[in-house]
């Protein structure tokens, strides 16, 4: 209830996965965990959409429906029609 | 600019003059937005040799800034991206501090002439702009990620590697401080304009009552934000604004002694329904202005809340507007 942050659009192909942790390198909000060349999500909670790991990862293990979550720049989006907006 | 523009290396220090803090005083307030402008390039900090280290940044003053100060008494180059004058981060999301840049401008710069090795160490925080494997492809340049934040590269340098809190992005009360000179002078035209507004229909009573709304918006509620509850920024400016809007309810209720039971109510909850959905619209705006908030959580937000807010706000007025003509007709 109120929380409309539980689910993310990230997801993550363990099968085309090399190991080699960029992911976890790039998040900056944990998401990812790494054991040796083992890469799991371990708080998909935590997820901002940024699209660093995805951006990021070689192997295209990772998707994610990225983008800037801001109330103000998707609002006027829709209001104007134009592509969102990103602020500075 | 030319190709021999291009290959200029320009000095710089880590020392931060008094000009350069007030520069830093007049972005924090979004003044003149465009102006805290570094011209991209590369920079050598001190007498930097071949071997010595890349850093890219962007070309803002409070990103270059805290780069070069926190490089304090290195040799190193600096690198600095064409992102408009917008930092690291929000220049990441947009693409401006984006692979293509930095490709173009290793090369531009000529620096694999200027360094032996083959390694540009790039913020965290640039990651959402910058596909390393991409860059290593088309440079040789291997693009290592630094900590989040400049005030840890000294930490990073000694070991070549970032800790897990390095790594984290927070969001403490230090940085929501920082963030509210800019919220409030994004909201100081709307501020004026419904101050008057409420000056006119309802008298200085009103009018106070919109400008704390709309200051509860923004500056309380981001002082706030971790310790109100519920995890919806809307929710969480739902309770606030309904916080500041009390008093009013309370005087309404008290001064409207004489009105029939329902009127009385009546008047009493207009407060309730105009006020909260003006502080929570605030709050949800801010939501830009965090480090956590994802892009489809604010979506949900925004057709959750949205319809509420607006739905309160015009049934409020209606009955601003309503009650005393009812109460006139004979209430």
């Amino acid at each position: 209830m109120f929380n409309a942050y539980q689910t993310t659009t990230l997801q993550f192909n363990p099968t085309e996965c090399n190991g080699c942790g960029m992911c976890y390198t790039v998040c900056p909000h944990a998401v990812f965990n790494r054991n040796g060349r083992t890469i799991t999500v371990a708080h998909a909670e935590n997820c901002m959409e940024c699209g660093a790991c995805q951006l990021n990862c070689p192997t295209n293990a990772i998707t994610v429906d990225s983008g800037v979550g801001c109330a103000a720049a998707m609002m006027y989006a829709a209001v104007t029609g134009k592509r969102e907006p990103v602020c500075g | 600019m030319s190709e021999t523009n291009d290959r200029i290396v320009r000095p710089t220090t880590s020392v931060l003059t008094w000009a350069n803090r007030w520069d830093h005083i007049l972005a924090r307030w979004a003044i003149n937005r465009m102006g805290h402008r570094v011209e991209p390039g590369l920079y050598a900090l001190g007498n930097p040799t071949q071997d010595s280290p890349v850093f890219v940044t962007a070309n803002y003053t409070l990103s270059f800034d805290a780069l070069r100060s926190a490089l304090g008494g290195m040799n190193a180059y600096i690198l600095v991206l064409d992102t408009q004058a917008i930092n690291v981060w929000c220049a990441a999301g947009k693409g401006t501090f984006g692979t293509d840049e930095l490709a173009q401008r290793i090369e531009a710069t000529g620096l694999r002439d200027r360094v032996s090795h083959r390694v540009v160490i790039a913020p965290q925080l640039g990651a959402p702009g910058i596909a390393a494997h991409e860059i290593k492809k088309r440079t040789s340049f291997k693009v290592e990620y630094g900590p989040v934040r400049a005030a840890d590269l000294s930490e990073y340098l000694t070991r070549r590697e970032a800790t897990p809190e390095m790594r984290r992005v927070r969001f403490t009360l230090r940085d929501r401080l920082a963030v509210i000179p800019v919220e409030i002078v994004g909201g100081l035209i709307p501020l004026l304009i419904g101050a008057a507004v409420a000056y006119l229909f309802g008298g200085w009573v009103s009018s106070l009552a919109v400008v704390a709304a709309i200051l509860a918006g923004v500056v309380v509620f981001p002082i706030l934000l971790p310790w109100l509850p519920t995890h919806d920024f809307s929710a969480k400016g739902f309770l606030l604004g309904a916080l500041v809007a009390l008093p009013l309810v309370v005087s309404s209720w008290q001064g409207n002694a004489d009105a029939v039971g329902w009127l009385r109510a009546g008047k009493a909850i207009v407060p309730l329904l105009i006020f909260p959905p003006i502080t929570a619209f605030l709050a949800l705006n801010f939501t830009g202005s965090t480090t956590f908030t994802s892009r489809s959580g604010v979506q949900r937000e925004i057709f959750t809340y949205v319809p509420v807010m607006a739905w309160m706000f015009a049934i409020g007025i209606a009955l601003m507007i309503g009650l005393p003509i009812i109460r006139m007709i004979g209430g």
